[in-house]
């Protein structure tokens, strides 16, 4: 059962006021930030187009007016507590103040990930096994992840599909789509390719921030494709 | 009595004013830079279609040399999707290309776990790009998501100069140029371009149908001024997508109240979080479609909306829930419209609410349909045959 977010000044009082500014410097630095915060008329037009705040106790306007009244307390609270409740539709880019709390959310989810915060951590658990898909093989989800264990609310048609996933997908007339380990063929220049991206924009240090272990597997298995195919690079 | 200039929902007329739109035409800007030299502008491909948008830019739809940047969940969970796509290209014999040289977006996982940054983000769409741009073709895009973040990415890359440093060097190391398209385009919009085409090859009656349609969020409210809109369909009050290509073959398309809100998707809530999914799903689309408009199918245009809509049902049916609605694809629909095998290609064993009801108001034999599919897998067992080919599916 989810618990009802919790405001309270003293919820993270543990945390310094030095470290609640910093974090929220690190999202007024990003290049976005000034187009997506504009104000708030408290209209409340986020709100009701919002699929999370009806069903959780969560409020893009909170979060709109939160930042823009720079109230580094409530931020931090919104940041551990919050942000992971947002479906990032932008259904509330129907703001007429030209906000993006979605946005917003974005942009404060990527600073929580960077930072390593407990609460992003433990939004993302059971989530590293897509990590290591998209990182790894530059597809999000694959046919062989259609396994009843996994997705036990979708039903006996899921066991159906795993039992004759190899026939079925064979049974496919594309060429490109007889893989059962990724959504499609992917060329073994595009991964490489992917992995130089990945090595350049520094994003492994992301996943290094949220789950060790996880980043100690996908850098052994991109090094050693990195070096079968030519490259020396190390990712620490 | 005070009288107020009120005019009925039913009677405004809404018109499409591009001088008065509140965004304006990156195009102008796009060009400016390939003029001076930041990057290349790939152009859309001869013959292309002319469709309006949000608030009446004319945005130009290539028919063919369309380069197929492929979606995630539709290739691994509901291949019947890109399968129809392709079938349709086949079917009019354009000119297509279905790349392994290219990755996914990778926006699911963004905007599920923030786990990447808008650099690598900008990136990977520009690596994508180059390598449609290298073989001489055009980026159709068949995923909303794919669709809606490459629409940020390119407005992000046309306005930061240190963003379009930063990706300009990655493509040097890699060989590549700094590409970007001169439109993003999405495959429904092939779709809603090619409608008439594809009406005049239907061979299966649909006027006695009924539908429901959700438009991608990702597809309409990311960049809005780039969704397709027509006077002709809900007064250009909201997208036309899907909806005029369903129109374009007889269907009813019946209104709903909840037509803006998401499907529950939601990104990391449909991996990790599926409570959420489910009721928001059943609760806020399944029901209020089937409560005030009970269609025959519901059809949509992305990756996460027919699989959210579709496998949440199976909970909510648990709950005696008022659910049992079939979903499709637009490029499902279109493909059956004009004779496509609903197993071979449409795929529909890999979607799970049950869809024969629909088929067979479609006057479609499901069960022969079924077993000849079932024969092509049969060989395929017996090693007899290595795949179904688009031969074996055209037959």
């Amino acid at each position: 059962m989810q618990q009802a977010l919790d405001l309270r000044q003293n919820k993270y009082s543990e945390v310094s006021q030095e470290e609640k500014d910093r974090l929220f410097q690190e999202c007024k630095d990003d290049e976005r930030w000034h187009h997506i915060l504009y104000g708030c008329y408290e209209c409340g037009i986020c709100v009701a187009a919002c699929p999370s705040a009806k069903f959780y106790d969560f409020s893009p306007r909170l979060i709109a007016q939160s930042v823009a009244r720079e109230d580094t307390d409530a931020i931090y609270t919104l940041m551990n507590d919050s942000v992971w409740d947002c479906s990032q539709c932008f259904s509330c880019d129907r703001c007429p103040r030209g906000n993006s709390p979605g946005q917003i959310i974005t942009v404060m989810r990527e600073v929580a990930v960077k930072n390593g915060l407990q609460t992003a951590k433990q939004a993302l658990e059971g989530y590293g096994r897509i990590i290591y898909k998209i990182m790894s093989t530059g597809s999000q989800v694959s046919p062989d992840m259609l396994q009843p264990n996994a997705f036990p609310d979708w039903g006996h048609h899921v066991n159906e599909i795993a039992d004759n996933l190899e026939v079925w997908r064979r049974a496919l007339p594309p060429e490109t789509l007889h893989t059962t380990e990724t959504g499609w063929k992917v060329s073994e220049k595009t991964i490489i390719e992917l992995y130089l991206i990945w090595h350049m924009t520094g994003v492994m240090d992301l996943i290094q921030g949220i789950d060790d272990g996880l980043h100690m597997i996908l850098v052994d298995v991109m090094e050693e494709r990195l070096e079968e195919a030519g490259y020396d690079i190390e990712f620490d | 009595m005070i009288h107020l200039p009120v005019v009925k929902a039913n009677e405004r007329v809404f018109k499409i004013t591009p001088e008065e739109a509140p965004t304006h035409d990156l195009r102008d800007e796009l060009f400016q830079l390939e003029k001076e030299g930041e990057l290349e502008v790939i152009r859309v491909p001869e013959p292309y279609m002319e469709v309006k948008t949000k608030y009446g830019r004319t945005k130009k739809i290539p028919l063919e040399k369309t380069w197929h940047h492929k979606s995630c969940g539709q290739c691994g969970h509901i291949p019947g999707y890109s399968t129809s796509i392709f079938w349709l290209n086949r079917a009019f014999g354009l000119d297509y290309y279905d790349p392994t040289d290219q990755t996914s977006c990778t926006a699911w996982n963004y905007y599920a776990s923030a786990t990447s940054n808008p650099e690598a983000q900008a990136a990977v769409a520009i690596r994508n790009f180059a390598s449609a741009h290298e073989v001489g073709y055009f980026p159709l895009i068949h995923c909303g998501t794919s669709f809606g973040h490459y629409k940020e990415v390119r407005h992000a890359l046309v306005h930061q100069h240190d963003l379009r440093r930063k990706v300009r060097d990655i493509m040097k190391k890699l060989g590549k140029k700094l590409v970007i398209p001169e439109e993003i385009v999405h495959y429904s919009e092939w779709v809603l371009a090619m409608r008439d085409r594809i009406a005049e090859r239907q061979v299966i009656d649909m006027s006695h149908i009924t539908a429901t349609v959700h438009p991608a969020c990702h597809y309409h409210k990311l960049i809005e001024e780039d969704a397709v809109y027509e006077s002709e369909i809900y007064g250009a009050q909201r997208t036309a997508i899907v909806t005029a290509s369903l129109q374009a073959l007889g269907i009813n398309v019946a209104d709903y109240s909840s037509w803006f809100d998401c499907c529950g998707f939601g990104f990391r809530h449909i991996l990790v979080s599926r409570d959420f999914s489910r009721s928001f799903s059943v609760q806020r689309k399944i029901e209020v479609m089937k409560e005030e408009a009970n269609p025959d199918i519901v059809v949509t245009h992305d990756t996460g909306c027919v699989t959210t809509l579709d496998q949440s049902q199976v909970a909510g049916k648990a709950h005696n829930m008022k659910v049992g609605l079939p979903v499709m694809a637009d490029s499902q629909v279109a493909a059956l419209a004009m004779g496509a095998h609903p197993y071979k290609v449409l795929q529909l064993h890999w979607h799970n609410t049950d869809n024969k009801p629909f088929l067979r108001k479609l006057g479609i034999d499901v069960d022969k349909k079924w077993a000849e599919f079932q024969a092509e897998c049969d060989l395929i067992k017996a090693g007899k045959k290595e795949y179904l080919t688009w031969e074996d599916a055209e037959k």
